[in-house]
């Protein structure tokens, strides 16, 4: 009998289709008498509606016509404060906000239709810039425009930054940044109050879609079900805003009474969907002479749009992520999430924490040279170790070396010599070269209480011919979802790969084993699968199978006389806490996470004096994410994440004109191609963490965490300047090698 | 799609003569179309004006490269691949298969035609600059007959054109014995590929000994059109290329040309590369 | 709208004549997909952009979003569906699934076309040649590593 597959590249499962155009997308499904739908949205970012107007060129008879008057249950967004409408009834709070809805079988008509159509906007004073919020002239959310804050405080930071020897401020911005998933967002649905509402389409979570189409349509559970179709890549993009194109297109469905097809083209897309917030972090830090960290003090802002959505949880993991991989005795963070009006910023991979572990490694490398020390022997002095307590209050309990990570990470990139021949050659180059480095950490899994209060469920299901199908609403989106649940299972089984299959998400017949977001996935989800699977094979111990291992044909004999004797077989897991964590939502204190992955990260840049354009030239990645399950995988987790990041950092820049995106086309909102990325290299340290899957932990998001202020520290080390903000661009460069010059 | 189709034709003609005869008829009414990825991005938006489009794709003369004694003739139609392709180009007018090289991806270098780039009229082409730097003259027909202007005063503004609604480009003709200046070549793009210019530079020059003889500089996407340098041309025509030159010709560059704040970049980066580009490339001469 | 232009075309799609009809200007990318039911071409930008459409027409590589229906006459068009040979995948269909060259999928159709055209072009590209290759095909899952991997091992077959 062969090993299990943990630790093996299996290949994705669902390869083969991808590779011959056969996985049906949303846009590949034609259903039989289908409508098509559209989206007529705000032309202004704030004001009351004063009318809506049909031209008299349309023939509008022909078209379902769906307005917030059209809704059977509650008109919002089902989330967190559930403040966004499904679609504006007096007022609008942004640009392109949803108004009215059409239908009609002919696409160009449609298209043609909703250039008549005039929404007339009386426009009030708005809110386009964190301090415009902050200022409260004008106020466009609550009293405060403020969706949340968060303060927490470890020591006495008064009293430490006013002793400590050195104190290094610093302010720090990022920009908005588009997810830019290659497959735009779309839906199907077919709903009736006769047969209530499926959905189905592009998404992450499907049980967010579902709840928020319960309290739309006022309908119970099981009259509402939603099914993923394959889907062309997420990143947080296709987390919470899926929610509002399923209710849009079932408005459509259930009043036109025919299936309805949703699809956004790219542009829309754009313009009208979520993005990474935009953010501001302030740094006070207090360092003695020999480079300890005695007071960090942090405060961090974030832009959520007009409607507070998931603004509170990004702000959330944001402020935990800010004071990083370090241990200091005094510590405060501050974070607020404020109200603008520009479309409500979301899910974006990495979730807050790669806004504020920019500023921070930034920050660092600042501190570092204001005590004249490298960047490396600065951090090296700091680390936080097991047995530190984080800025929240956590104990570290797990194994950390950051050293270790830290120490391979500058072999493999030949750091020292590197950083030593660059600063001797550079004053002679035309374009110079750079060398920055970045230690940073992601918490997997949801933060504090939230995995206890999702209870996750995952259910294996095994037939009498000796097939087990796992059932979970977790979504493959490209990450390797259907892979790993296989290879979790079937080595938990102590059967062959092939014996498992994955059932499609779709809420009427999976458990609800939470969204596929926060680097849980694997985590937390296949944990659960693993718990589910041991329970499936004590079951079978019943009917004497017994041992570490089992070929195909004794493992169905074994589920065939299982089921003629006690009927279905199938075992269920759910979330329970692992022992000894604590949490605390009042002080927002404890174990923030379960686990942490690890990480030090180094890029290496040529910056052209003449154009100042800066590319990164190589890329090392070195990880501790505890047990690798699936290396080719994980390998392209990180790559990607990387790549993203590269884009973040240096060239994905949204041009904003009153709360709208005006570049909302691939042609100027630009991501990296083939030709501007370096080699990516990446390396793992695997430390088996208990709780995870044969030790696995998250590792989805980490990679979009290290490489901006890895690059910015890089260009700095190049051109002798002090970037603060992303994107890095030729432009803003220019100025900062201007200014330096003088 | 945003653009409504029924309000749109594309009309296919039989042959050349067919198709001057059709602009001769309704001259205005018919827009000329050739590989399609300008016109079909602006379909794509909801942002080509509708009407009538006349489909020139298949318009065996308008193809085809002829390598004559004094120039090589392109025809309209030659896609952006087979400019890169052609052997004599590569070796006499390497600035124009750099630009091609750089213009897209390979899919729309394979549909990208040398005559859509400069009907376009975008100041943001990459073709036109390395065109100036070949003295290229432009074949206008029409059923009056054959027009040829040069390329340097074809632009007249902002998508302004010397081409009369009756008249399309017919080929492009560039100046062989070039292939020994000095030329230089730098698309500055918001990425290293399928990027559109922030701006773009083309220089040539032929020296003897300290004293430059003659000099061709042009840019692209910092003008309503692309253009040459004739200011910054004449502070290094002449003359020796010594720092004092320099200076002088990256100073009156500033006159030549008029860069604006866009989306893709702004007028101070544009300036300020445009003549740190200018240096690089005289300085190196 | 009974008086809008309408076309016939003839033309051979993965080895089969058919005839396609519509508005001269119609999409390719929108035929293929409506007419012919060829899904595997998929739009991800509609600007030329991104690549995801990529088909080959008589053997070269094109956006067929930016192809109008009547430029199609009498051409061989091939798209994802016509890459393997019968239940044999193409090399290159094969790496991508051996290296992990496909993620999310939704641009690897246009990818293996693209990386077709290469090979056919070039069979021992270098590394420098498969990154120019694939510049115009935009892929936002990989960091475009394992794709690299994955035409490079292809070659090798």
């Amino acid at each position: 009998m062969s090993e299990t597959s943990i630790g093996l590249s299996r290949p994705r499962r669902e390869g083969h289709a991808k590779v011959t155009g056969q996985a049906r997308y949303v846009d590949d499904f034609v259903l039989p008498g289908m409508l098509h739908g559209i989206t007529v949205r705000s032309p202004a970012a704030r004001g009351l509606i004063r009318r809506i107007d049909f031209g008299p060129a349309i023939p509008w008879s022909e078209f379902t016509i769906v307005t917030a008057a059209d809704i059977p249950g509650r008109n919002r967004i089902a989330l967190i404060v559930d403040d966004q409408p499904c679609l504006a009834e007096d007022r609008v709070n942004h640009p392109e906000e949803p108004v009215v809805l059409l239908a009609h079988a002919d696409r160009q008509l449609l298209e043609e239709a909703r250039r008549h159509i005039t929404i007339d906007v009386a426009a009030e004073p708005a809110v386009f810039s964190v301090d415009d919020a902050l200022d409260g002239t004008t106020i466009v959310w609550g009293t405060d425009n403020v969706f949340k804050t968060y303060a927490v405080a470890r020591g006495d930071i008064d009293t430490a930054l006013a002793s400590a020897p050195v104190v290094v401020e610093g302010e720090y911005e990022t920009g908005a940044q588009e997810q830019l998933y290659i497959e735009s967002n779309g839906m199907i649905a077919t709903a009736s109050p006769e047969a209530g509402v499926t959905v189905r389409g592009s998404m992450q979570c499907p049980y967010y879609v579902h709840k928020a189409l319960m309290a739309l349509f006022d309908l119970p559970e099981h009259r509402v079900r939603v099914v993923q179709t394959e889907t062309g890549g997420g990143f947080g993009g296709k987390e919470e805003y899926p929610s509002i194109i399923a209710g849009h297109v079932a408005l459509l469905a259930w009043k036109s009474g025919r299936p309805v097809k949703l699809i956004y083209d790219r542009a829309e897309d754009m313009v009208a969907t979520t993005k990474r917030h935009p953010s501001r972090t302030r740094h006070r830090t207090g360092v003695t002479h020999d480079g300890r960290l005695v007071a960090m003090d942090v405060d961090f802002t974030i832009d959520g749009g007009a409607y507070c959505t998931l603004s509170p949880v990004v702000l959330s993991r944001g402020t935990i992520h800010a004071a990083g991989p370090y241990s200091c005795p005094n510590t405060r963070l501050r974070g607020r999430a404020v109200a603008t009006n520009a479309p409500p910023h979301g899910a974006f991979r990495g979730f807050g924490a790669p806004q504020s572990l920019f500023a921070l490694e930034r920050h660092m490398d600042r501190v570092a040279a204001a005590v004249g020390l490298s960047p490396e022997e600065f951090r090296r002095r700091n680390f936080i170790q097991t047995g530190h307590t984080s800025a929240v209050g956590q104990v570290m309990r797990e194994p950390i070396d950051m050293n270790a990570l830290l120490d391979r990470a500058l072999t493999l990139s030949e750091y020292h010599a590197k950083r030593a021949r660059f600063t001797e050659i550079n004053p002679a180059l035309r374009v110079r070269k750079g060398i920055g480095l970045a230690s940073f950490m992601h918490g997997a899994g949801f933060t504090g209480s939230g995995e206890d209060h999702l209870r996750s469920i995952v259910a294996l299901e095994a037939d009498a011919g000796g097939r087990v199908k796992v059932l979970s609403s977790n979504t493959e989106i490209g990450q390797g979802t259907n892979t790993i649940f296989a290879q979790i299972a079937s080595s938990a089984l102590g059967v062959p790969d092939d014996v498992i299959e994955i059932a499609p998400p779709d809420t009427a017949t999976v458990p609800n084993s939470g969204p596929t977001v926060a680097s849980r996935t694997c985590m937390v989800v296949g944990k659960l699968i693993e718990s589910a699977a041991h329970s499936l094979r004590r079951d079978l111990e019943k009917v004497g199978l017994e041992g570490e291992r089992f070929d195909v044909e004794t493992f169905r004999r074994a589920c065939a006389e299982y089921t003629t004797r006690f009927g279905t077989l199938r075992a269920t897991a759910r979330y329970s806490p692992p022992p000894g964590l604590r949490w605390d939502d009042e002080t927002y204190t404890g174990d923030a996470y379960g686990t942490y992955a690890w990480a030090v990260y180094v890029a290496e840049v040529s910056v052209d004096t003449a154009t100042f354009e800066t590319h990164v030239d190589d890329f090392v990645a070195v990880q501790e994410v505890g047990r690798v399950i699936n290396p080719v995988l994980a390998m392209g987790q990180i790559e990607g994440g990387v790549a993203q990041a590269i884009g973040w950092a240096l060239y994905e820049r949204i041009v904003w004109r009153e709360g709208r995106m005006v570049n909302a086309e691939m042609t100027n909102y630009i991501m990296p191609t083939s030709l501007d990325l370096p080699p990516i290299r990446v390396y793992f340290e695997e430390r088996p963490y208990a709780q995870g899957p044969w030790g696995a932990k998250g590792i989805g998001e980490l990679p979009m965490d290290g490489p901006a202020p890895a690059i910015a520290n890089a260009v700095a080390h190049a051109t002798g300047t002090d970037p603060r903000a992303l994107p890095l661009t030729p432009e803003s460069l220019m100025a900062l090698m201007e200014t330096a010059r003088v | 799609m945003r653009s409504f189709l029924p309000a749109f034709d594309l009309h296919e003609p039989a042959d050349l003569p067919d198709a001057l005869g059709i602009l001769a008829r309704e001259p205005g009414q018919w827009r000329p179309f050739a590989g399609g990825t300008d016109l079909m991005v602006l379909l794509e938006a909801g942002k080509l004006p509708p009407g009538r489009y006349l489909s020139l794709w298949h318009l065996e003369p308008l193809r085809g490269i002829t390598v004559g004694d004094d120039e090589i003739v392109l025809g309209a139609l030659t896609t952006y691949t087979e400019v890169m392709e052609s052997a004599a180009l590569r070796s006499e007018c390497p600035l124009l298969c750099r630009a091609a090289a750089e213009t897209g991806g390979v899919a729309t270098q394979n549909r990208g035609t040398i005559g859509g780039n400069i009907a376009n009229a975008s100041p943001a082409a990459d073709t036109p600059p390395a065109l100036l730097i070949y003295d290229a003259m432009v074949d206008l027909v029409s059923v009056r007959g054959v027009r040829r202007v040069p390329y340097d005063r074809f632009h007249l503004g902002y998508k302004q054109m010397d081409l009369a609604p009756d008249e399309l480009i017919q080929a492009v003709r560039v100046r062989r014995g070039r292939g020994n200046w000095l030329q230089s070549w730098r698309k500055v793009g918001t990425r290293r590929a399928q990027a559109i210019s922030k701006l773009c530079f083309a220089g040539a020059l032929e020296a003897s000994g300290d004293i430059v003889h003659d000099v061709r500089i042009a840019f692209g996407s910092v003008a309503p059109t692309v253009v040459r340098a004739a200011q910054a041309e004449a502070a290094v025509r002449g003359r020796p290329l010594d720092g004092d030159t320099i200076a002088a010709s990256t100073a009156a560059l500033a006159r030549d040309i008029s860069p604006i704040d866009d989306l893709r970049s702004t007028a101070s980066y544009r300036l300020r590369v445009a003549q740190n580009l200018l240096q690089q490339f005289l300085s190196n001469g | 709208m009974s008086d809008a232009p309408q076309v016939s075309v003839e033309c051979q799609v993965n080895g089969s004549t058919v005839v396609l009809r519509g508005h001269p200007m119609d999409r390719l990318l929108a035929v293929l997909r409506l007419q012919l039911g060829l899904t595997g071409t998929k739009e991800g930008c509609g600007e030329g952009e991104c690549g995801a459409c990529s088909v080959l027409i008589d053997g070269k590589l094109v956006n067929s979003c930016l192809v109008p229906l009547l430029h199609v006459r009498h051409t061989s068009i091939t798209t994802i569906e016509g890459i393997a040979t019968g239940d044999r995948l193409h090399a290159v269909q094969e790496a991508f699934i051996a290296h992990g060259g496909a993620q999310c999928g939704i641009c690897t159709p246009g990818m293996v076309l693209a990386a077709v055209s290469l090979l056919a072009r070039n069979p021992e590209p270098s590394l420098d040649d498969v990154r120019t290759a694939l510049a115009g095909n935009l892929c936002r899952c990989t960091g475009y590593m394992r794709i690299f991997t994955s035409v490079l091992q292809a070659c090798r077959q």
